[in-house]
Order: C-alpha cells, then sequence, then structure tokens
C-alpha cells in the first residue's frame, strides 16, 4: 500500500490541500458583506510541506505518512489591499482570482494522478 | 457554532442570507412611496444584519459561512408632507412619506445580486471538479 502512496507522490496531498483551501476561499466569498469579517487564507507552498512530512514535524519512520486536512493554526488572515470602513478585509476580485487559480490548480493535480493511476493501471494490465 | 461541512453548506447559506437581503430591498421598494398618517405609523427601511457563523471544526478545517441574524429598521425620519386632501392626513393636513432611499436600495440590490452570482458560480465550479474527482482513475 504504501509504495501505490509514493507512487501518487505529493499529488494526493496537494489535492486534498486544494480542496481545503477551496473551502476556505468559499466561506471568504460567502462573507464578502459581514462586517468585521477578516478574510482568511492557508500558505499553500508551507502547508503542503508540512502535510508532506518535510515540514516542522519530520517523518522519522518509514511508516509515517502525512495527513492532510488538518490546518489547526496554519491559516492566517489577509492583509486587505483597500480595506473596508465596515472592517471588512474580503475583496471579491482578489477573492475571485485566487478561487480560480486554485480551482485551475486542482484540475491539475487531478489530471496529474489519473495520468498516475492509468499508469499502474496499464502496467497491472501489462498492456 | 454549527455542523458546515461542505461547499453546499457555505455557499447554500451565503445565498439565502443573500435571498433575505434582497427580500428586504423588494419590501422597502414596494412601500418607498406609501404614505401614513403619523411619523411613526409611517415605513421605515428594512435591513439584514449579517454575521458570521463558524463551523464546528473552524480549527481543522477553517471554514465558514454567513447568517442573517435579524432583520432591523434603520432609524431614519420620515419625509413630512403637505397634503391636506389626503385621507391619512393628520389634523395640521401632514402626511408623512416612508423613510426610503430609492437610490441606496438599488445599488443594495445590485450588491446583493452580485454576491448571490458569486455565490452561485463558486458552488458550480467545485460540482465540476467534485463530478471529476469521482471519476478519478477511470
Amino acid at each position: 500500500m504504501t509504495s501505490i502512496r509514493d507512487h501518487l507522490g505529493i499529488h494526493a496531498n496537494a489535492l486534498a490541500l486544494r480542496e481545503q483551501r477551496n473551502n476556505i476561499l468559499a466561506s471568504n466569498i460567502a462573507n464578502a458583506a459581514t462586517p468585521g469579517f477578516k478574510a482568511r487564507d492557508m500558505d499553500f507552498a508551507s502547508e503542503l510541506q508540512r502535510v508532506s512530512g518535510n515540514g516542522a514535524m519530520q517523518a522519522t519512520h518509514s511508516n509515517h505518512f502525512g495527513t492532510a486536512a488538518s490546518s489547526d493554526g496554519q491559516l492566517m488572515y489577509r492583509d486587505p489591499v483597500n480595506p473596508s470602513l465596515d472592517g471588512n478585509t474580503v475583496e471579491l476580485a482578489v477573492e475571485q482570482m485566487e478561487f480560480s487559480e486554485n480551482a485551475l490548480r486542482y484540475q491539475t493535480s487531478l489530471t496529474l494522478l489519473n495520468r498516475r493511476i492509468n499508469g499502474l493501471m496499464s502496467s497491472i494490465r501489462g498492456e | 457554532m454549527s455542523d458546515i461541512r461542505n461547499i453546499f453548506d457555505i455557499a447554500g447559506r451565503a445565498m439565502s442570507a443573500q435571498m433575505t437581503r434582497m427580500n428586504t430591498v423588494a419590501s422597502n421598494l414596494a412601500n418607498a412611496n406609501s404614505l401614513a398618517g403619523s411619523k411613526e405609523e409611517a415605513f421605515r427601511a428594512l435591513r439584514p444584519v449579517f454575521a458570521t457563523e463558524f463551523s464546528d471544526q473552524i480549527h481543522q478545517n477553517g471554514v465558514s459561512t454567513v447568517n442573517v441574524e435579524q432583520v432591523v429598521q434603520l432609524d431614519r425620519e420620515p419625509t413630512r408632507l403637505f397634503q391636506p386632501d389626503h385621507p391619512a392626513a393628520d389634523k395640521d393636513g401632514y402626511v408623512y412619506q416612508a423613510a426610503v432611499d430609492t437610490d441606496e436600495e438599488m445599488v443594495e440590490m445590485l450588491e446583493a445580486s452580485r454576491q448571490y452570482q458569486n455565490n452561485l458560480e463558486v458552488v458550480s465550479t467545485l460540482r465540476t471538479l467534485m463530478a471529476r474527482t469521482v471519476n478519478m482513475g477511470k
């Protein structure tokens, strides 16, 4: 099992993190009109390093693996370009841009995963 | 705090909140020209108060949505008009026009519909991604 996981590599973790980030960005968009709401986001590169076991938590045993979807305390607040008077830091243009980029990158991870899986499948079938 | 798990919870509730906002705008505009016999009876514009609703697992997934906490009446003075022939006029011949700024309501309506669209766009994008993920490896 671990060798299959190793074969899928970073893309499995990346896909889970992209999905989580999609939900966070969707929360920001949902709260675009809530006074005092502070937009949140994650630092994707360092989060990916962390869940892949290369960050603060080290994988010291060959059976250790990274757990995606647990970003306890890893979320940060966005620094707004144009803060609004009601204390809301959601800027729709920024959020939409981040969201569409994240959705595209999710698709990229998905495509790469599919290639890996298809590669496995054709070697299993011996095609 | 509540059980918010996926995009349908997040965007669905946000869309209902925007829809409530649209409904208040509609009733404000509908009553914009209504007249009343006293200052107290005159219509005053309604506004929803939005509040963030955090997920139970906010520390794990950072997810939140929005709820309409309450709908408030704005503290605006109704305009006093001198119309002695109006059946609702008071003893001095004055009627009170609803305290609704139609321009402001139109702006509110545009903003609400834009944000509704944004949430809808988010749902349809993520739904497509989910459908593709279900077919992973095929």
